[in-house]
């Protein structure tokens, strides 16, 4: 009998705003219930993710996301919210705070706790070395998700026959 | 071959059983076997009594999430009670549905 190799998804999470962290935890959640071997690569601003001191505080900025309609605060319709008063103050916290209840409400887990459910799943975290060179972080500024830090070839060498998805 | 109890049971194309009414422990141990299981232990059972008692109520198989939650067992445990899958695993030895439901 030849072994079957199991299917493997690799993330690469390039983004650390709120919205855009998602994805890769949900689906790799999903992947992981499902039988298929997980990795998750952090690179650029997708660092923030698994970042001890970041991951708590991720934003989503209404300001140049035309998608964002005022229909978030119910009112009824598709009514943007003027570029302009994204630039106020305390936009970009309104947004974020707003996001944040509305997936609790949800039931959607935090980044940190579906981090961790991710993790305890077998899902396997990495840290892009020339991103963490970059902003200056170390091993220590991760979550203990992050198994380690490894470079662009490390990456190919781990993902080999993965579907690759990019974020 | 199919396996004596797993007889006249309801099935959809994935294997899931339609009719929770048919259920029994035998056939959870079977298609336990089947999905590579050879034993139900107790903390088997306490995850298998939660599902079926969701089932029970909402009709729908709970998510891992609610699972873990509502059965008092961690994601690690999970994960090494019904290896490769639990999602499905659990729910098909439940004689519940697919789960519904993102997380």
């Amino acid at each position: 009998m030849t072994e079957e190799k199991n299917r493997h998804m690799a993330f690469i999470c390039s983004k650390g705003n709120l919205d855009m962290v998602y994805p890769a935890l949900v689906m790799g959640w999903a992947a992981l219930g499902n039988g298929i071997d997980v990795t998750i690569f952090f690179t650029f601003w997708g660092l923030d993710m698994v970042n001890k001191a970041r991951v708590d505080h991720l934003e989503i900025p209404p300001l140049a996301n035309t998608s964002m309609k005022m229909n978030m605060m119910g009112v009824p319709g598709y009514i943007g919210i003027p570029q302009w008063m994204g630039i106020l103050p305390g936009m970009t916290p309104f947004a974020t705070a707003l996001m944040k209840s509305k997936m609790k409400k949800l039931g959607v887990p935090t980044v940190r706790e579906y981090l961790e459910m991710l993790s305890d799943a077998g899902a396997k975290m990495y840290a892009c070395k020339m991103s963490v060179d970059m902003f200056g972080l170390k091993q220590d500024d991760f979550l203990p998700c992050v198994e380690k830090i490894v470079t662009a070839g490390d990456f190919m060498d781990m993902t080999e026959g993965a579907q690759i998805i990019f974020i | 071959m199919t396996a004596p109890v797993l007889e006249n049971l309801k099935l959809d194309a994935e294997g899931f059983m339609t009719d929770p009414s048919q259920w029994t422990k035998e056939i959870a141990m079977e298609i336990a076997r089947q999905e590579g299981i050879e034993t139900l232990t107790d903390a088997h059972w306490n995850i298998i009594e939660f599902c079926r008692k969701v089932g029970q109520q909402s009709g729908k198989a709970p998510t891992l999430r609610q699972i873990t939650e509502g059965a008092g067992v961690s994601t690690k445990e999970l994960f090494a009670l019904f290896p490769k899958g639990p999602a499905k695993k659990v729910a098909k030895i439940s004689g519940l549905g697919k789960p519904e439901g993102c997380v």
